[in-house]
């Protein structure tokens, strides 16, 4: 074992902190600046001559010039296994609740935790068995992890084929005993355990092939679902000003998306809704399974006062536990909020490594950076022929709510869906603030495409005689015109929006989507007998009130059916005589 | 032993360079000069070259100076003691009290672990209908006021500093002009709350660098109090100047410009200040107010934008009033409905009549003709600017609330603020 390659810190600007080593050094390797008797991590990002220059991921105060640095010849990497779900853990996966019993209310630097307790104990259940072939990503046989088979698989990193030369009995083991023993083709022996490192960096790609995001990923957000959907592995953004409602949107995603495990990256945002979440997911029950939320999530946080360089890694970190998930044959969402302060962490660095800034000071990689992110996810075939699929949703938090900007638009170019958040929509509080007006999704909708082509274009018109009428007023409107804008308004008002604070319109299933944006429809194309203007608002008002009271009633029950008697009722009476 | 450094080879803006060796990052330096002595702290270490932000500013620094080096970061001395004393940004007494030395504490600390926070759910009653009824503010909120300069943001926090119902009182005063520092003492002293109060003030006068210095020391004593169990509100004003102080730096620093001048880490530098608003698991809590002042009334501008997304909310002020569209506080959904049955509804209720009143001012402005709707809209408008908005109103949250029931009776029929029956039953004022 040769000694550790050691440096000795030459210059300290911020976080970023330049070695002096003596040997080699390895580009994004992992080192520790040795500060007493701390030991802080950095990651290399650059080499200049015999200068490795490191962004530190904890704050740099009192390090000197001339401390020591060790390099470990380990990329960023984390533990995956057992144990990971209902986790909170930080951008370098520390577990938050075991650092505070350890240090106490602060996050004191210097200090990592084991991401999974290595005496945890695991009930192993073998399905392979020894002489088997295998290839990396292959199950050898599972571990029950809350409600889920967390399956024990061939390391991601071994190439070819393997054979089984020994597996462990079924029973109980701990994540540091060898469950399998693989020989590769050229007869060199591994040992398998149930836990596994991975460099955050690199996708894991033990699959098969990556197909063409189809399925529906149904999030119970009408807008979302019906007009701008997303698709299993598919991906989407969420960009709005401050207070436009990107973090509510996100939180009741997470809570109401029927994805079988969600990964949530707090990244850069406030510690105050991350609280909101690890309090309140434990005490809310899944509608499927009836078990708590915090059953089915793991929470990477990296509030906005924590380390910047952590920042980065924590949406990494995300992504690759997702993708582990993935390769278990699970539908993974992965919601990082925001992208935008991932995005300034790497300007921040880009600004300390005095390299040509690009538009707005980010960096030129930003684009790519950016891009090769969203291409993690996706649904993907594996060995046995299973399907798992890996979502990503980003909120951006664009400055002054101009999406012009850089991160914006890089993001713009990769996703599948955006869902754009207007300060107009959300000044009058109309809930989810998603603009219909300049949202897109590139996804198929389970919405038929003529109703849905009715939809998007009745939200248009109505929209153009809305600005119309400030101009020429209501009088120099048309009766057909004005009928148009308040159809518009309507379906806005009962489809489009949705009430968070009423239990049952909080999230509405497909089923009860397609039935009602089916009678919807039908409205729209209705011809009504209205004598004036008056009488049409009239009209609309009523049945405003009346959708809107259908909406809170839960789905199927008598007063569901009831309310949509009343309403035809009220159609029947002022449609067209020469339709009836 | 100190050792003396004299070799000051750089003197740029309030930034100097000096040859030193065995140096921490972050740590603070004693600068004698023949006119007095400053401190000044690490902001870059290349070999024996260390940058120093000079907190006095570097105006009649001489390159053979004497430079010091403490051997720790930045400190302030914490406790019972600081009750009621005024200091300088870098913690030196303005009053004519001692210099403390007890406690001390190093600023600037380590973040606050996620777990060990727990969900806000105590209101803030302030007596100003504009908040406690439509806006409501919480214990360990993080709330910056927007307005532009000239509005009276310094007299309305002062207001809620004393009415509030905090343990301790710290204020932290960036670029304040000398009169507003008066003012502050004054009013705090009139209404007998200086003896719980601490002062850290920069006045418009003072060097720019000192300014940074005030949040971190504000926030350092506030947190010592919060682990003890106190309630802590601590104001900061203004955090522009704060942002512009950065600004100056940075540039003085060679560092590439993100917006408008201002360095990338805005954002961070703002939240690390914010994120210290807390309420902890088992101790005390720190809410902070802040007023942020908007060049040009432009909240697009990066001070409010990044501010924005940090803070939990803000409070428009905007011709001497806080405006109800535009402010917003992201946390008194924990709060409004425990307080009395019928809060949300008045908030709802009268907010949107409110709205409607506006449309109706445009309308009429532009000389269409106003119906019996529209004459009840605008008498309602008047009244609630008067009885509710106006910052003169000093009353109770019932008592806000009755007065709001009132308002509408006094001005529509029930049916026409569509508010649930069960709700008119209970309140609608009988004739």
């Amino acid at each position: 074992m040769a000694s550790k390659r050691i440096g000795r810190i030459v210059k300290i600007n911020g976080n970023m902190v330049t070695a002096e080593f003596y040997t080699f050094c390895v580009q994004n390797e992992v080192a520790y600046i040795l500060h007493g008797q701390e030991r802080l991590k950095a990651e290399v990002i650059r080499i200049k001559g015999k200068a490795a220059e490191m962004q530190v991921y904890e704050n740099t105060g009192g390090i000197k010039i001339g401390e020591k640095v060790e390099f470990t010849d380990e990329l960023l990497s984390v533990e995956l296994g057992p144990g990971l779900l209902g986790q909170i853990f930080d951008g370098l996966q520390n577990p938050l609740p075991a650092l505070a019993e350890k240090s106490g209310f602060f996050l004191k630097r210097g200090i990592y935790l084991e991401a999974l307790p290595d005496n945890a104990k695991w009930d192993f259940t073998p399905i392979a068995k020894k002489g088997d072939s295998v290839r990396a990503g292959d199950k050898l046989g599972f571990v029950p992890e809350k409600r889920f088979k967390h399956y024990i698989m061939a390391p991601f990193d071994l190439r070819g084929n393997l054979e089984i030369t020994k597996i462990a009995k079924k029973g109980t083991y701990n994540l540091k005993e060898p469950i399998t023993e693989l020989k590769d083709e050229d007869g060199k022996l591994h040992e398998v355990f149930m836990q596994q490192i991975w460099p955050v960096k690199i996708p894991i790609t033990a699959y098969s092939e990556k197909l063409k995001p189809k399925k529906p990923l149904v999030t119970k957000m009408r807008v979302i679902d019906s007009l701008f959907p997303v698709s299993r592995g598919g991906t989407y953004c969420i960009p709005g000003p401050f207070g436009a409602g990107k973090t509510v949107l996100q939180q009741l995603t997470s809570q109401h998306a029927e994805a079988d495990i969600v990964v949530i990256a707090a990244c850069g945002e406030r510690a105050g809704e991350v609280v909101e979440t690890l309090k309140t997911f434990p005490k809310i029950k899944d509608p499927k399974t009836g078990k708590p939320l915090s059953d089915r999530t793991v929470i990477i946080c990296n509030t906005s006062s924590m380390p910047v360089a952590a920042r980065e890694s924590s949406v990494y970190t995300a992504v690759t536990i997702a993708e582990y998930y993935r390769q278990m044959g699970l539908n993974v969402l992965l919601l990082a909020d925001s992208t935008s302060r991932w995005a300034q962490a790497m300007r921040e660095m880009s600004g300390r490594l005095e390299e040509i800034p690009g538009e707005e000071a980010f960096p030129a990689y930003l684009e790519s950076r950016i891009a090769s992110f969203y291409e993690r996810a996706g649904e993907v075939r594996l060995h046995d022929g299973t399907f798992g699929s890996v979502t990503i949703g980003g909120t951006v938090s664009p400055a002054g709510g101009n999406f012009e900007e850089p991160v914006t638009q890089a993001t713009l170019k990769v996703v599948g869906a955006f869902h754009g958040l207007s300060r107009e929509r959300s000044d009058a509080r109309k809930y989810p603030a998603i603009d219909p007006l300049i949202s897109w999704s590139k996804y198929k909708s389970f919405i038929n495409d003529a109703e849905l082509r009715k939809g998007h274009q009745i939200l248009r018109k109505s929209h153009d005689v809305a600005q119309m009428m400030k101009v020429i007023g209501e009088e120099g409107t048309s009766l057909s015109d004005y009928t148009d804008f308040l159809k518009g308004d309507f379906f806005d008002f009962v489809y489009v929006q949705q009430n968070a604070f009423d239990k049952v319109d909080e999230s509405t299933i497909e089923e009860r989507q397609k039935y009602i944006f089916n009678s919807i429809y039908n409205i729209l194309e209705t011809e009504f007998d209205f004598t004036d203007k008056d009488d049409a608002m009239h009209f609309f008002q009523k049945l405003k009130q009346e959708f809107r009271g259908w909406n809170s009633a839960a789905w199927e029950s008598a007063e569901f059916k009831k309310t949509e008697k009343d309403i035809t009722s009220l159609i029947s009476g002022k449609r067209s005589a020469q339709l009836k | 032993m100190r050792k003396v450094y004299t070799d000051i080879i750089q003197i740029a803006g309030d930034v100097i360079t000096v040859e030193a060796e065995g140096v921490g990052y972050n740590d603070i330096a004693e600068i004698n000069t023949s006119r007095g002595a400053s401190l000044a702290q690490v902001i870059r270490l290349d070999g024996k070259r260390v940058s120093l932000q000079v907190f006095a500013g570097s105006r009649g620094i001489s390159t053979e100076d004497k430079v010091s080096f403490l051997g720790h970061p930045m400190r302030i001395a914490s406790g019972k003691n600081l009750l009621g004393r005024i200091f300088n940004g870098s913690g030196v007494p303005l009053d004519k009290g001692p210099t403390l030395s007890e406690n001390v504490v190093d600023i600037g600390g380590p973040p606050v672990n996620p777990v060990k926070r727990i969900i806000p759910d105590k209101m803030i009653r302030t007596g100003i209908p504009m908040i406690d009824v439509f806006n409501s503010l919480v214990v360990s909120q993080k709330l910056p006021i927007f307005s532009i300069a000239g509005e009276p943001y310094n007299d309305l926090l002062a207001r809620i500093a004393i009415q509030a119902e905090v343990d301790i009182i710290i204020l932290g005063g960036m670029g304040l002009k000398y009169d507003d520092y008066l003012f502050f003492r004054d009013t705090l002293e009139d209404q007998g709350a200086l003896s719980r109060s601490i002062f850290f003030i920069h006045t418009a006068a003072d060097p720019t660098v000192e300014c940074l210095l005030v949040p971190d020391i504000s926030l350092a004593v506030a947190e010592q109090f919060a682990l003890q169990g106190k309630r802590v509100l601590v104001l900061l004003t203004d955090m522009t100047n704060f942002a512009d102080a950065l600004k100056e730096i940075s540039i003085t620093m060679e560092q590439v410009p993100s917006n408008r001048g201002y360095p990338g880490d805005l954002y961070s530098q703002l939240a690390a200040r914010y994120e210290k608003a807390v309420d902890f698991d088992t101790a005390g809590s720190i809410t902070i107010l802040s007023a942020t002042t908007m060049p040009g009334d432009d909240v697009t501008h990066p001070v409010p934008d990044n501010t924005g997304y940090i803070t939990e909310g803000q409070f428009y002020l905007k011709n001497g009033v806080i405006e109800p569209f535009g402010s917003l506080s992201r946390l008194k959904q924990q709060v409004n409905g425990n307080t009395r049955d019928d809060h949300r509804t008045i908030m709802n209720t009268m907010i949107q009549l409110f709205a409607n009143y506006r449309e109706t001012v445009e309308k009429q402005a532009m000389g269409f003709q106003m119906s019996p709707w529209d004459n009840k809209l605008l008498k309602y408008g008047k009244i609630f600017e008067k009885d509710i908005m106006s910052l003169e109103v000093n009353i109770p949250l019932e008592k806000a609330l009755d007065r709001g029931w009132q308002i509408m009776a006094e001005c529509f029929t029930s049916e026409e603020t569509a508010i649930k029956k069960s709700m008119i039953e209970k309140y609608w004022p009988k004739k």
